[in-house]
Formats: structure tokens, C-alpha cells, sequence
């Protein structure tokens, strides 16, 4: 007896000395340094300290589509190159698209053509009628699939690289099924600039601006077929108003973003306000010098995701490799657009499908609230118990004691994220906890009602509860890990203290209390029991 | 102390009785479920797609003049809340059926910025959710509730035999359904803290059914004469106390959340204490009968 008692109580103090150990750091700072970095931490849920949740929705069709008509372009130049002249141009399902060739050998060249020089594509040769051929070409579908995964795969990249420049400690950003993803950022005080940061494509392009064709025109709706209305929005620094200008530019890309080497934000132009110098890399640089050459005192327009920064004149041939973006920032936009320029741009448009912001004031006050409730809840059971259970009640709650130690110490062991559902979970787990422990001590009076000695029926009610104990507590545990599995966000955090909880209940109803039964009967069994 | 001493209370001729309050219930509770389904009833944004939106002003707020600056925004449908005492105004947009995903939190955070120069508010928390999410969260629960349905019978039926697996999923799905035509008769509102709370009573209805089951599964075993109807009557008898204290406990535990868990939790207790007392009803009214039904008056051994 006293050999089975000795090893209850060690392995009792054990755990509760590591739940201690493990406890500690998320309760207090004042640890030594490695004691606090190296032991893992319960970490706050969103509601609870403030911050912001993101789910976006890749829309991987536009990449596509993106990719596609960069495809045309980049074919249509070719074919100008080889003096194969493309009539018309058409799009041709959501992957491809088609040419059309006056009559002549002219299609079937530009077959083979745009065969040899993009392999990733099929071309194929329309009907030859009369008045010319066409040629389609279409994306292979293992490519189509490539930029379907990547979309997302570098979506997180990228996001995840500008939220580090950003400064977000322990941000989140993962995928989430084949289209989503979902960005926590804990403790985020500026959730909306965090927002636009994170929802940018950051797209950037340089485009000439179409001077050929009347803006009026176009404005009513003519645009030329390889222009495009784009708006020029600049926000008056003294009333904060913003204006849309319209302004008509070249459909083709000079430049992209992708060749950006570095971008960091200055300050000092001539308005005094903040404004981006980058610089390319030597690809870019040498196309940048290319077209500034080209284009002397034509205007070239600085786009980034279809919104014009500035037009600025070319004044002269630009070959260091340097430009500057100006309008008319403040520091954080500027140091913003520095940042998504740097973190490069997203391969496909996202859109936030879902945002759940919550401030840190809220945060505080919920969690202040929350801990009066489930202190408030757990000391009424206590005291419920010990009023009707008499000693064997203070029995129970002192198992309660260590139950909810134990599960502290589990939710920082696992990391776990603590939310106010997660608060709920723990009171329900301490309802509940204490059932084991009425299960058995109605069957320890049930036996004593049939005149069994203290000692019998003590055994007695923990061997025929124990069965009814088990199979409560694995039903709940079955809804629990159904809830986990199932369950996103606030429900999740429910269900991994629930889960947790149910766990811990069976040994400290099981074995926690037993042991002090066990412990006063070894030294001399009891004569009666206040139950 | 005790609460309850030695009853002989007659459940079983009850039966008639609960099983009239028990259907009208769970059908009130279908009902309730598809218009849930369909997004008919009041759901929360997180359910519905939509905005909500949490601001705490300086100053008491005039809740008519929002109603009015929100309604010339084309926001009519909005729905405000005022957090008596603390200034807070919790505002409310749901989503169209057909409305395109799209945030207007920010237009109207700007909105109340311009309208109340002299009452400045901070935006305490802010949930924008699209129609598709909502959805597909609803979706998801539906398909928790059938797996756990499932897994739960198949781990009584291993643990009991498979009818008394199937009368306790019974007894559980009528509290889930039971809960969900109370919330929508009330028409209070329905969110995904809710379907935690549904699921959690479940598990915990369950917990007391299977309670009863194990002392009748003893009382087959101990009593060969008898009817099965009487075994369930002394067996839910025996266990009666057990059966009131732990719901006392856990009941106590979610009033505390109810009273002092402040707004964000309030719905999610209130479902809680309300589940706990149709878990208890049911582990005592609906789970045994069932099994009394369907075995019949038999008393043979409950195969383990």
C-alpha cells in the first residue's frame, strides 16, 4: 500500500514541478533569460491582446489571365520582329489566345515561330479561309497548374516578407486550402495601414503615356485598342482631399517591378515631402537606359497596381540605374510602398474576404473580464463542493487545484493560443471536472448507505465509477477533437482547452483524490467519512 | 447534505408527456435549422457574411441620429447596439444574399468621424466576413455536427451495444436541435460561438446519458426479473443525484461566464446554461425511453 501511495505522490509532485517550470514564463517576466526563451509560452489569441485576422482570397484566375496576355505581348513582339504582321489579337478561353494572319504562308510560319520560341505553350493552326489564317496558342495545362500553386505558395512569400519589414512580432501567414490565405497579426496597433499593406499586389510598372490619343475621347469610352485610362490620385496635404486624374497610357509595360534591386524612402524633394528612390539590377538598369534613351522628353508614368504615382518628363537618357517615385506621401505611406517594392509584388490580385480586427483596449478589457469570470466560476464550485461534500468535497477541490495547474501548464507546453473562448473552455472544463469526482463520491455513499466499512467503500466507489468516468470523458473528448478538426479560429482555442481539460480531469479525478483516501486509510482506516 | 434522498419518482410513465414536449421541440429546432441553413435567421455576421463593427465614444451617443447618417449612407439595414453606461455602439451590417464581397467598415468608421466632430470613438473591433466565408462556416459546422453524430455512435455501440449508440445520439442531436429552436424563437442571434456551444452541449448531454446507460447496463446485469422500464426507473433514480450536482456545478460555472464574461460572451453562456438544462432533461427523459422502445420490455443482458 504504502509502496503505491509513494509513487502516486512522486509522480503528483513531479508534473506539478514541471507545470511550474513550464508555467512560469507565461505568467511572469521576471525570469532569468534562459528560463524565459528557451520554455514555450501560452500565447494570447487575437481577442485578447488586440490585432488583426485576415483570410484573402488569391484570385488565381487573374494570374492566369495576367500571365496569358503577357504571353501576347511578348508574341506579338516576336512576331513583329520576324515581319509576320498580326492582324488582330483575341483572347481565347481564360489560357490562351489567338492571332489573326493576312492570307498567305504567314500563319503557319508564326506557328512554328512562337512554337520554337515559347515552349511552354501549344500553338495550333486555325481554319486557313480566304482572307487569312489564325493561329492559337494556349497555355499547357502542367504550366496553367504551375501558376495556380505558385500563386498562392508566393503569395505567402511575399506577404510574410513585407510583414517582417513591417515589424510584426509572431505574425502568422499561411495557406489555406487551394485559393486562401489567412494572416494573423497579433498586437498590430495601425490595423488599417497593416491592412493595405498586406492586401497590396504592388504590381509596379513603367508605361509611356499615350500622347497620340484625345483624353476626352477617351474618357467617353474610346480608348485606343493598346492604350488604357488610367487615374492619377493625389491627396492635397493641407485639406486631405483626394483627386483622380485621368490619364491615357500605352497598354505595354516598359519595365516591371521585378527588377527592383532595393527601395528606400527619402525625404527632401521639392515639396519636402517623403518620397521612394530605387534602384535596379542590371537587367533593369540596362532597360531603363534603353527606354529613357528612346524616350527623351515624353512622359513616362510610374504605375503600381494600376494607379499612377507620377508621369514625370523624361528629361535626358537615365544609365545609373536609379528612379524615384514622388507624389505626395507622408513617411508611413512612403516607407509602406518602400516596403511592398522591396517584398516584390504579388503574383496574383488577393481580396479580404475576411477581417477581424480588434483594438487593444478591447483586448484588455476582455481578458480582465474573462479571468473574473472563471475565477469568479471556479471558487463558487469550490465552494459548492466543500458545503455539500463536507471534506470530501475540499478533497475534490484540492484535485481541482492541480487540475487547473496542470492545464496551464499543457495549453504553454503546446503553445496553445488562449482565447475568450478558450477562457470559456477552461470554466466548462472546471464544471465538469468536479463530476468525476460526484460520480464517485454518489457511489462511495451509495456503499456506505449498504453499510460497508469506510475503507470498502471508498474502493468500492472508485472501481465502479471508474468505467461510467472513462466513457463520459472520451465523449467528450470526441466532440472536442471533432471541434478542433473542424472548427476554425475562437473554436479551435475552445476546443484545444476543452480537449485538454477532459484529458487532465480523468488523472486528477482518478488519481489525485484517491491517493489522499489512500494515504488516511493506510495510516489507520478511517471509522467514518464526512461525505 | 444531500439534494435528492432515495426517490422512486415513476419516469418512465412520464414518457408520454416528455416525448409530446421533446417532438414539438426538435421540430420547432428543424425548422429553426434550415432557415439556419437557408440564412434565414437571425445569424451573426461571422455566419452570414457582413460588417460589425464595435466603437467606443467619448460621449453617450445619440443612437437615432446614427440610425439616421447610417440610413442616408444607403446602410439601412445596419443594426445598432448600445453597451448601456460604457458609450460603446455596436453597429451591425449583414450581407446581401447576392451583394458582392466587399468592406465597408472604413467608409463608415470616416462616415461617423465627420459626423461627430465633438464625440471622438475609437474603433474597439472591427469583423468584416464575405458571404462566401459565411457560407462555408456554416457548412463546416454542419459537417462537425454529422461526424461527431457518428463518431459517438460508433464508440457506443462499442462501448454499450448499437441501439443504446443510437438513442444517445438521438438524445443529443434533440438537445442540439432543441437549442436552436429556443435561439430562434427568441430570435437571438446565432454565430459561430453558438455552434461551439451547441457541440459542447452535446458532448456534455452525452456525458449524462452515458452516465444512466452504465447504471442500467449494471441493473440489467444484477436484476433478471422485472421489466426494462422499471430498471431504467430505478436506475435513473440511483443516479439522480449525481445526475442534479454535476449540472449544478457546471450550471453555476456558466452563469459566472454569463454574468461576468461581459458582451463578447453573453450569447455563448446564455446557450451554455440553456443546453445544460436540456442535456439534463433529456439524459433523463428522451435517451432511456428511446432504448425502452426499441429493445422492448425484455430484460436481456446488455452485451459489452
Amino acid at each position: 500500500m504504502w509502496k503505491s501511495i509513494t509513487w502516486r505522490v512522486t509522480l503528483i509532485a513531479v508534473l506539478t514541478a514541471v507545470s511550474i517550470v513550464v508555467l512560469a514564463p507565461s505568467l511572469t517576466d521576471s525570469l532569468p533569460g534562459t528560463w524565459k526563451e528557451k520554455m514555450p509560452r501560452i500565447n494570447l489569441g487575437l481577442d485578447l491582446q488586440g490585432g488583426v485576422f485576415l483570410r484573402l482570397a488569391v484570385e488565381i484566375d487573374k494570374a492566369i489571365e495576367n500571365t496569358i496576355l503577357r504571353y501576347a505581348d511578348d508574341a506579338r513582339s516576336v512576331c513583329r520582329e520576324k515581319g509576320l504582321p498580326v492582324l488582330s489579337f483575341q483572347k481565347a478561353g481564360a489560357d490562351g489566345f489567338s492571332f489573326r494572319f493576312p492570307p498567305g504562308d504567314f500563319a503557319a510560319r508564326a506557328q512554328a515561330t512562337l512554337k520554337e520560341e515559347f515552349p511552354s505553350l501549344e500553338v495550333s493552326l486555325g481554319e486557313v479561309k480566304a482572307d487569312g489564317a489564325s493561329v492559337t496558342a494556349r497555355m499547357k495545362p502542367a504550366e496553367v497548374q504551375a501558376i495556380r500553386t505558385n500563386a498562392v505558395v508566393q503569395g505567402v512569400e511575399t506577404i510574410r516578407n513585407r510583414i517582417d519589414q513591417f515589424g510584426v512580432t509572431e505574425p502568422q501567414i499561411i495557406a489555406e486550402g487551394e485559393d486562401r490565405i489567412v494572416v494573423q497579426l497579433p498586437g498590430v496597433k495601425d490595423q488599417q495601414r497593416a491592412i493595405e499593406l498586406v492586401g497590396k499586389t504592388a504590381l509596379l510598372e513603367f508605361k509611356l503615356v499615350d500622347e497620340g490619343a484625345s483624353l476626352d475621347e477617351a474618357t467617353k469610352g474610346s480608348v485606343p485598342e493598346d492604350s488604357q485610362l488610367l487615374y492619377q490620385k493625389s491627396v492635397d496635404p493641407q485639406t486631405g482631399r483626394a483627386t483622380k486624374t485621368p490619364m491615357l497610357v500605352k497598354r505595354r509595360a516598359l519595365l516591371t517591378g521585378d527588377t527592383i534591386k532595393t527601395a528606400k524612402v527619402n525625404f527632401g524633394n521639392q515639396a519636402g515631402g517623403a518620397y521612394v528612390s530605387l534602384s535596379f539590377d542590371s537587367r533593369g538598369a540596362k532597360v531603363f537606359d534603353r527606354v529613357t534613351a528612346e524616350n527623351v522628353k515624353r512622359r513616362l508614368a510610374i504605375v503600381l497596381d494600376d494607379t499612377i504615382y507620377s508621369a514625370p518628363v523624361i528629361q535626358e537618357r537615365i544609365s545609373g540605374g536609379e528612379a524615384q517615385i514622388t507624389g505626395n506621401f507622408t513617411a508611413d505611406e512612403a516607407s509602406d510602398l518602400a516596403i511592398v517594392l522591396r517584398a516584390g509584388s504579388l503574383p496574383a490580385p488577393v481580396k479580404v474576404i475576411q477581417n477581424v480586427s480588434i483594438g487593444p483596449s478591447l483586448g484588455a478589457d476582455s481578458i480582465q473580464k474573462g479571468i473574473r469570470a472563471a475565477l469568479i466560476g471556479a471558487l463558487l464550485v469550490v465552494l459548492f463542493m466543500a458545503l455539500y461534500y463536507r471534506f470530501a468535497g475540499l478533497v475534490a477541490d484540492f484535485a481541482l487545484v492541480f487540475n487547473i495547474l496542470f492545464l496551464l501548464a499543457g495549453m504553454a507546453a503546446f503553445s496553445a493560443t488562449l482565447t475568450l473562448p478558450g477562457i470559456a473552455g477552461i470554466i466548462l472544463a472546471i464544471g465538469m471536472a468536479v463530476d468525476s469526482n460526484v460520480l464517485i463520491f454518489e457511489r462511495i455513499r451509495e456503499e456506505l448507505r449498504a453499510k460497508k466499512t469506510v475503507r470498502a467503500a471508498i474502493d468500492a466507489g472508485y472501481d465502479k465509477a471508474f468505467w461510467t468516468v472513462v466513457d463520459s470523458h472520451v465523449t467528450t473528448l470526441i466532440t472536442a477533437v471533432i471541434l478542433f478538426q473542424f472548427g476554425t479560429g475562437p473554436i479551435k482555442g475552445f476546443a484545444v482547452s476543452l480537449s485538454m481539460g477532459v484529458a487532465i480531469n480523468l488523472f486528477t479525478a482518478l488519481v489525485c483524490t484517491k491517493v489522499v483516501f489512500d494515504y488516511l486509510n493506510a495510516k489507520k482506516p478511517m471509522q467514518t467519512l464526512s461525505i | 447534505m444531500e439534494l435528492v434522498k432515495n426517490t422512486r419518482i415513476d419516469f418512465m410513465s412520464l414518457k408520454k408527456y416528455a416525448f409530446a414536449v421533446s417532438a414539438a421541440l426538435t421540430l420547432l429546432g428543424l425548422f429553426g435549422t434550415v432557415q439556419v441553413y437557408r440564412g434565414q435567421a437571425n445569424l451573426g455576421i461571422d455566419l452570414a457574411g457582413g460588417t460589425s463593427m464595435q466603437l467606443k465614444f467619448q460621449k453617450p451617443i445619440a443612437m437615432d441620429e446614427v440610425r439616421g447618417i447610417l440610413a442616408k449612407a444607403g446602410h439601412k439595414e445596419a443594426t445598432l447596439q448600445g453597451v448601456p453606461g460604457e458609450n460603446i455602439l455596436l453597429i451591425k451590417l449583414r450581407a446581401g444574399a447576392n451583394s458582392e464581397e466587399k468592406m465597408v467598415a472604413d467608409p463608415i468608421v470616416n462616415l461617423l468621424k465627420s459626423s461627430f466632430p465633438s464625440n471622438p470613438f475609437v474603433v474597439e473591433s472591427v469583423s468584416e466576413i464575405g458571404p462566401a466565408i459565411g457560407h462555408k462556416l456554416r457548412q463546416d459546422a454542419a459537417l462537425a455536427l454529422a461526424v461527431s453524430a457518428l463518431a459517438i455512435i460508433v464508440y457506443l455501440a462499442w462501448r454499450f451495444e448499437f441501439k443504446f449508440g443510437v438513442a444517445a445520439a438521438i438524445a443529443t442531436f434533440h438537445d442540439i436541435f432543441a437549442m436552436v429552436g429556443i435561439f430562434y424563437i427568441f430570435g437571438i442571434e446565432k454565430d459561430l460561438l453558438f455552434i461551439t456551444a451547441l457541440l459542447t452541449i452535446g458532448g456534455y448531454s452525452l456525458t449524462d446519458t452515458v452516465v444512466v446507460f452504465d447504471r442500467i447496463r449494471e441493473n440489467v446485469r444484477l436484476r433478471k426479473k422485472g421489466t426494462f422500464s422499471e430498471t431504467i426507473n430505478l436506475s435513473v433514480n440511483e443516479v439522480l443525484s449525481r445526475t442534479i450536482v454535476t449540472s449544478l456545478t457546471v450550471f453555476i460555472a456558466t452563469v459566472s461566464l454569463l454574468v461576468f464574461g461581459g458582451i463578447v460572451l453573453h450569447n455563448f453562456a446564455l446557450a451554455l446554461a440553456i443546453g445544460i438544462l436540456i442535456g439534463t432533461y433529456s439524459s433523463i427523459f428522451v435517451a432511456s425511453p428511446v432504448v425502452a422502445l426499441w429493445r422492448g420490455e425484455k430484460m436481456t443482458e446488455v452485451k459489452r
